[in-house]
């Protein structure tokens, strides 16, 4: 294999099990932020308790994420310097904001999270905490601004072969960033609130920590409800904005191989890109068109428009959009069979519906990993839109090299996932507060489990 | 001064503020087997380092994103032509993340994370260096601007040398650091080295002055034609001998500072002799200057007024959480 097929590869990898951090960290930093707000309001000790039990959880969650996340920023320069040559100017920027006004408020501040609860008043903790989550929310922001340029170039001009700067504000602000960053940031509740129901609910379903559980579960159902029926009209919005301004990545993810007009919705297709047709087909007919333009006549261009060597893989993407869009139908299905149950009281106590939200943990990730796939895959084969193609991109380095790296980072990510799941269980099977909370906060040992962040 | 100057001293100033914090992280960690024998003591240190060393390491993330944005030509040719010693480096990151974090929760494997904290802690406390001795002695640089040598070609005896000094100073900041934190039995030990460190680091810094003076007499020029540069060397030697004095005096806080200034000092006498150049080539013509290898004008000033209003807010809540965690850590409440 070629230095810019194991990059590819590396790449995607390192990014794909970053995201498997990242969302989650979005997420429950919000939660623990507004329980430590409770908190300091009501003086409830069970806000303190909850969210005392969460930062464990987002502490095991934070530290793979900032340790894959290093990984991504170096790539740029050490497998994608001639990408880094061309965008420099345009593309460091998001990346150095990010840093300054992001990563160093969430990082310093989760100190405060992690070991000075004692230390600082309840307001100082629902700060810190805020902090944290105004932290890696804003970081999303600006790496999506980033990653947006890619897709939709704005702001800019060629110069001496490179891409230039015209406008800071335009090019942060492309007709991208909004629609991506929207979606990803509800994507990253939804992941949280799955996450935090989930293991609620296992709690109820065991008859344990049920003071806990059930606050936890009420308030990540709330945002579970509101973002996976948000998601929809926000998934809707970026598909209709890539439509508009990345029609071969629409074309594709929607296996549309004739310009026409009352396109329909496929739902299922069996591509056959030789052909340049699809073998089967079984969709709605119009209603792709009706999606796009609000007009079962509007035309859609098809992946025919655009010489071959610029279409992206249609299959890969058509399966995986599908599949995502199903996976977050099944999300909002879940919640809204929630609401149903909590206007009859059962929201907790319907075993069923408890037994579902646990299982349904892994369902936000998969849904993420496919959506950054589409998006991702889906612009290839330019690394910026219509201006830089990612095989011109890459480093001239010895292929040995990159394979020995991406053979270390494979090792290496699974070892640490491995960990990351064998601590997490340990952390949610083994925590048990008693009756009496006090007594417990005198004891070193909260936990019939080893514990870290422990009280002394 | 132009735009490309000050980016200049303000990505040198993010080097040098994360040699100061992640290196006194780093510096605890080499000093790992040797300041701490039991769990207790091990937990101490960590706990030492547990509020901060995350933000600590935003200074080399945010130096690496200044470094891309303000000159992307000089972060594509170094990161993509040190690979595999860069790789190497964020391995021992991403190592040493998981080390602290999961040492005192995987218990089973506590050995193994204890020795991933120092492997993790060894490998980027002496390969930075190594890497600025690489800059600035000079790299061969084909005409795309992409590194022509090999991974060996990086450990050639002057940066190795450079490396040596790096992991000196660090050692030194971690064991001030330790001496500020911890007492008993870990406080003496790291007395005790800090001591052996300076040393250490005075002698290897000599020699590696005099190497210079050999292999990379381009890093004088800039001192025989402005003098007045020769402030950053002097408040090099200030910073170690005010560590001397603290150190014998029992003044951990003071011997701190000084390793600090000392650490900052060296960057600063690194920096100054290199302006404007970045990235010295074999052949001078091909060198990477801070006019050559930036980023434009439109991008400097966007740069410049994002880190005007950032910055100075980093510093104070850094700061603060400085404050709240002041003391030693065998006091502290929440540890590992």
């Amino acid at each position: 294999m070629d230095t810019l097929t194991l990059s590819r590869i590396q790449f995607a990898l390192t990014s794909a099990f970053h995201f498997l951090y990242v969302p989650l960290t979005i997420g429950l930093a919000v939660f623990i932020a507004i329980m430590e707000y409770r908190y300091w309001r009501t003086r409830d000790p069970i806000w303190d308790k909850m969210a005392r039990f969460w930062t464990k959880l987002l502490a095991i969650n934070f530290a793979i994420g900032v340790a894959s996340g290093i990984t991504l920023e170096f790539q740029f320069g050490t497998n994608w310097a001639n990408y880094s040559r061309f965008v420099g100017d345009i593309f460091g920027a998001p990346l150095a904001a990010e840093g300054v006004f992001a990563f160093f408020l969430e990082s310093t501040f989760i100190g405060l999270l992690l070991f000075g609860r004692n230390r600082i008043s309840p307001f100082m903790r629902f700060f810190a905490a805020l902090m944290v989550a105004l932290g890696t929310n804003l970081s999303a922001f600006w790496i999506l601004a980033a990653n947006s340029w890619q897709q939709t170039p704005a702001g800019y001009q060629i110069e001496g072969g490179r891409a230039v700067l015209t406008s800071f504000v335009e090019a942060v602000f492309n007709p991208s960033t909004v629609p991506r960053f929207l979606h990803t940031i509800a994507a990253s509740y939804i992941t949280a609130a799955f996450f935090v129901t989930g293991i609620s609910a296992y709690y109820l379903l065991k008859k344990r920590n049920e003071d806990i559980a059930v606050p936890s579960l009420k308030l990540a159902f709330i945002f579970g409800l509101t973002f996976t029926l948000l998601q929809i009209l926000l998934g809707h919005n970026h598909a209709r904005q890539v439509a508009y301004t990345q029609p071969a990545k629409l074309a594709a993810f929607e296996a549309q191989w004739e310009t026409e007009g009352a396109a329909p919705l496929l739902l299922f297709a069996l591509p056959d890109p030789a052909s340049e047709r699809n073998t089967l087909e079984v969709g709605l007919p119009g209603m792709l068109s009706w999606l796009v333009h609000g007009d079962t006549q509007g035309t859609i261009q098809g992946l025919k428009e655009f010489r071959p060597e610029l279409r992206p893989p249609v299959a890969p993407l058509f399966f995986a959009y599908r599949l995502m869009v199903l996976l977050g139908l099944y999300l909002a299905i879940v919640m809204l069979w929630g609401a149903y149950l909590w206007l009859r009281g059962q929201l907790t106590t319907r075993s069923s519906f408890l037994k579902v939200l646990f299982y349904s943990i892994p369902v936000p990730y998969v849904a993420s990993q496919l959506g950054w796939l589409v998006t991702e895959v889906g612009r290839q084969p330019w690394i910026v839109y219509g201006l830089l193609k990612t095989a011109q991109a890459v480093s001239p380095l010895p292929a040995s090299q990159v394979l020995t790296t991406l053979v270390a980072f494979t090792v290496f990510y699974v070892i640490l996932f491995g960990i990351f799941l064998f601590l997490m269980f340990r952390e949610v099977k083994g925590y048990d507060i008693g009756p009496d909370v006090k007594e417990q906060l005198k004891v070193s040992e909260v936990t019939g489990v080893h514990s870290s962040y422990g009280v002394r | 001064m132009t735009l490309n100057t000050i980016w200049f001293i303000l990505v040198m100033v993010l080097l040098a503020g994360y040699a100061v914090l992640d290196g006194f992280d780093l510096g605890v960690g080499v000093l790992y087997p040797w300041l701490a024998r039991e769990d207790k003591e091990r937990r101490a240190l960590l706990t030492a380092l547990g509020p901060f060393w995350d933000g600590n390491e935003v200074w080399l993330l945010t130096g690496g994103g200044a470094l891309f944005a303000a000159f992307p030509l000089v972060y594509a040719t170094v990161f993509s032509g040190f690979y595999l010693a860069l790789m190497l480096v964020l391995f021992a990151l991403i190592l040493r993340a998981v080390a602290i974090e999961y040492r005192n929760k995987f218990v089973e494997k506590k050995e193994t994370l204890d020795l991933a904290f120092f492997l993790g802690s060894l490998l980027p406390a002496l390969l930075f260096g190594v890497a600025v001795g690489n800059v600035a002695r000079g790299i061969p640089l084909d005409a795309g601007q992409n590194y022509a040598g090999t991974f060996w070609t990086l450990l050639n005896p002057y940066s190795l040398l450079l490396g040596l000094v790096g992991l000196a100073a660090f050692i030194l900041q971690g064991a001030t650091y330790a001496m500020i934190k911890t007492k008993g039995e870990i406080y003496q030990r790291a007395r005790i080295i800090g001591g052996s460190a300076w040393w250490a680091l005075v002698g290897l810094y000599l020699l590696a002055t005099l190497y210079s003076a050999i292999e990379a007499r381009h890093l004088f020029a800039n001192y025989t034609k402005t003098p007045v540069i020769y402030v950053f060397p002097l408040l090099l030697w200030v910073g170690l001998v005010v560590t001397y004095a603290a150190l014998r005096r029992d003044k951990a806080l003071t011997a701190f500072v000084g390793s600090s200034l000392s650490l900052a000092g060296m960057v600063a006498t690194m920096a100054a002799g290199m302006y404007p150049n970045m990235v010295f080539a074999t052949d001078p013509a091909l060198n990477l200057t801070i006019y050559n290898a930036s980023s434009s004008p439109l991008t400097l000033k966007t740069m410049f007024i994002i880190a005007v209003l950032g910055v100075p807010l980093v510093l104070l809540y850094t700061a603060y959480v400085y404050y709240v965690f002041r003391g030693k850590a065998e006091e502290m409440e929440e540890s590992y």
